[in-house]
């Protein structure tokens, strides 16, 4: 029983769920990596939930399936499906001790004795509550009974790890623990994890792949470097960090590259998304960091109006204006620089990738 | 100082209670030690009288089965019925409620003659199992226990779906989904998981309905007919028939005493399964 199980695929293919007419989930696809951690990322009520509750198998989807190493499993109901789930308030059996819960799906398998001790010991032992057996979850804190309710899903071995927003009761520090404990667990078990958070710093931490939601549909599925650098839509832009936006209009395309006037003043060369013709308003997205100062005017510069300088730890933000009204935050490491208040031009940092919307006037 | 302030609220309420509930219970206390009817002789006679006769034991035993046989057919229909209400809509929960707090806006005396025209041998059962062949003769119900028990069962059915599903409902929904997922047949689910927790409810509701249906006089009376003798039917033939008040005290305090005895059971149980509810 030591031995890891290999991770599985999970293929969520074209998954539309609906409640009456409204539609929860619409034509979601996932293709998820054996042994891969994917967060499901979004506001409140975009579907993550209904998203892994039928992947579970606690709701049925309108069309669209779902499979585990390329089998559908979509025929199945939810106590055939060997799929784990800790809920976001861990639904422990409160009438339980804590090594019944873990038992529980092992007698639930027809498993029996010293195989049941050996293997509740084993998972708990792994999320160190050795000690706290015979408890009753309401005698476990809150991040106890989370450990709990992940060895209960563990101890039967799932195929599939799903959890829905389980650090969210936890207060920062515990949910950092968890956040690494969980990630350490899902390593050695090899566990195909998808994890629902609307908590962003923690989907960049745990996630190897970040599938970004709303209103029911995944806007973007990639890397978290990937969807920071390179967000697809104005939505995941907005969603995910803080960002700078500037209007401007396409003055030139030259194949893959666009010459942007700004209207705040400057004149940028930057990759062209597909579907752009010269004259078309655009909007300009840029990370707070990938901003400069400078006391140099020219043509990739422009003026600023500058407000607060804040310290903020090792970082200074720089609130700005600039000459069409639109605000700016430009973060830097921070260090004395004499001609600070010189500086009133900004510009695009060296390794900066700005990125570029169509914009509806 | 302010606890004590709060104490003395409660003052008016316990006196009333004592006034009206405490007083008579010590009056009929007194009235069982009496040997004659007119109550001038004291004495242990009547006492004697209902514990030397083997009929009592009888008449105690049936009243108290009746009981049992009441509970357990309002757990078989009514535990069942509180799983569907649970799955129900909202919109059809709101009709579901109606339905089971229907016998309680009735008055006993309609939903006790509506029960004899539907057992009576041209009654609706009758008709519809001769009509459908499953009978030659019709049944006799009226007056039998079997026809007592089932519309004791219908009659006290509120007072053991309103705290099941009161319990039921908080009840946190992500349990069942735990369970399944963790492998659990819903025939399991049900027995370790909800069964468990949805005890306190059970429980209160077999005290209520236990307590209700041995002292349901009118029911057993009207539609068990005087051949079926139950405690309450003994204490209106001598209290009010042959005007034996000591000896009806004394059967009183027997059914007083009986029933406690069986409902403290059963909550002593409930307080041992009981507080899970809110995970
Ligand atoms: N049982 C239900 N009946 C009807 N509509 C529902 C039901 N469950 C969810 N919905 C709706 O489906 C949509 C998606 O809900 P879901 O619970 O999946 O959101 P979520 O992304 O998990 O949100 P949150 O972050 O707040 O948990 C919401 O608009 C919600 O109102
Ligand atoms: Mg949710």
């Amino acid at each position: 029983m030591q031995s890891t199980p290999a991770g599985r695929t999970l293929d969520v293919e074209d998954l539309t769920v609906r409640y009456g007419q409204a539609l929860a989930v619409d034509g979601v696809t996932l293709a998820i990596e054996p042994g891969e951690v994917v967060a499901l990322l979004g506001p409140s009520g975009c579907g993550k939930t209904t998203l892994l509750r039928v992947i579970a198998g606690f709701v049925r989807q309108a069309g669209g399936r779902v499979r585990v190493d390329g089998a559908t499993i979509d025929h199945l109901p939810a106590n055939q499906r060997n799929i784990g789930i800790v809920f976001q308030n861990y639904a422990l059996f409160p009438h339980m001790t804590v090594a019944e819960n873990v038992a529980y799906g092992l007698h639930a398998r027809g498993m029996r004795g010293p195989e049941v001790l050996a293997q509740v010991s084993r998972f708990l032992d792994i999320v160190q509550l050795g000690g706290f057996r015979e408890r009753l979850p309401r005698q476990l804190s809150g991040g106890q009974q989370q450990r709990v309710a992940l060895a209960r899903a563990l101890a039967v071995e799932p195929s599939i790890l799903l959890l829905d927003e389980p650090f969210a009761a936890l207060d920062r520090n515990l949910r950092l623990d968890m956040q690494i404990e969980v990630k350490r667990l899902q390593r050695t078990l090899g566990l195909t994890t998808i994890l629902v958070t609307h908590d962003q710093d923690e989907a960049m931490s745990v996630a190897d792949r970040i599938a970004v939601m709303n209103r029911g549909r995944v806007e973007q599925f990639d890397t978290p470097v990937a969807i920071y650098d390179r967000p697809q839509t104005l939505f995941v832009n907005g969603f995910i960090g803080t960002t700078n936006l500037l209007n401007g209009r396409v003055a030139a395309l030259d194949g893959g590259t666009a010459t942007v006037a700004l209207d705040a003043g400057a004149t940028l060369r930057l990759p062209a998304p597909t579907g752009l013709s010269t004259g078309a308003p655009v909007m300009l997205s840029v990370r707070p960091e990938q901003l400069a100062l400078s006391q140099v005017p020219g043509p990739e510069s422009w003026r600023i109006e500058r407000g607060l300088s804040l310290p903020l730890g090792a970082q200074l933000v720089h609130e700005a204006r600039t000459t069409d009204g639109a605000s700016l935050k430009i973060v830097e490491p921070r260090r004395a620089s004499p001609a600070d208040a010189a500086r009133i031009y900004c510009m695009l940092a060296a390794d900066a990738h700005p990125t570029l919307f169509p914009r509806s006037t | 100082m302010n606890k004590l302030a709060e104490w003395q609220l409660t003052l008016p309420l316990a006196l009333a209670f004592a006034a009206i509930f405490l007083a008579p219970l010590l009056m009929l206390v007194g009235v069982s030690f009496f040997n004659d009817d007119k109550i001038t002789e004291p004495g242990f006679a009547q006492w004697a009288k209902f514990y030397g006769d083997p009929f009592s034991y009888k008449v105690i035993g049936d009243t108290m089965l009746l009981g049992v046989k009441t509970v357990c057919a309002t757990i078989l229909v009514g535990y069942p019925l509180a799983l569907v209400y649970l799955d129900a809509p909202q919109r059809l929960q709101k009709v579901l409620i109606f339905i089971i707090v229907m016998p309680l806006l009735l008055s006993v005396v309609v939903r006790t003659f509506a029960w004899i025209v539907v057992l009576g041998r041209e009654g609706v059962v009758n008709q519809l199992l001769l009509s459908l062949g499953i009978i030659s003769e019709p049944l006799r119900l009226l007056q039998t226990e079997l026809g007592l028990v089932i519309s004791l069962t219908q009659i006290e059915m509120p007072l053991m779906l309103l705290p099941l599903i009161s319990v039921m409902s908080r009840l946190d929904p992500n349990l069942r989904d735990a369970s399944a997922a963790l492998g659990a047949s819903r025939w399991r689910t049900l027995f370790t998981v909800i069964v468990p927790l949805s005890m306190p409810g059970l429980v209160a509701g077999c005290l209520l309905v236990f307590a209700s249906s041995t002292t349901a006089f009118i029911s057993q009376t009207v539609i068990g007919g005087v051949r079926l003798i139950y405690l309450p039917l003994l204490i209106w033939q001598q209290s009010l028939v042959v005007f034996n008040w000591p000896f009806a005290a004394v059967v009183s305090i027997s059914l007083l005493v009986s029933v406690l005895t069986v409902v403290s059971a059963l909550s002593w149980l409930g307080r041992r399964s009981g507080g899970y509810v809110h995970g």
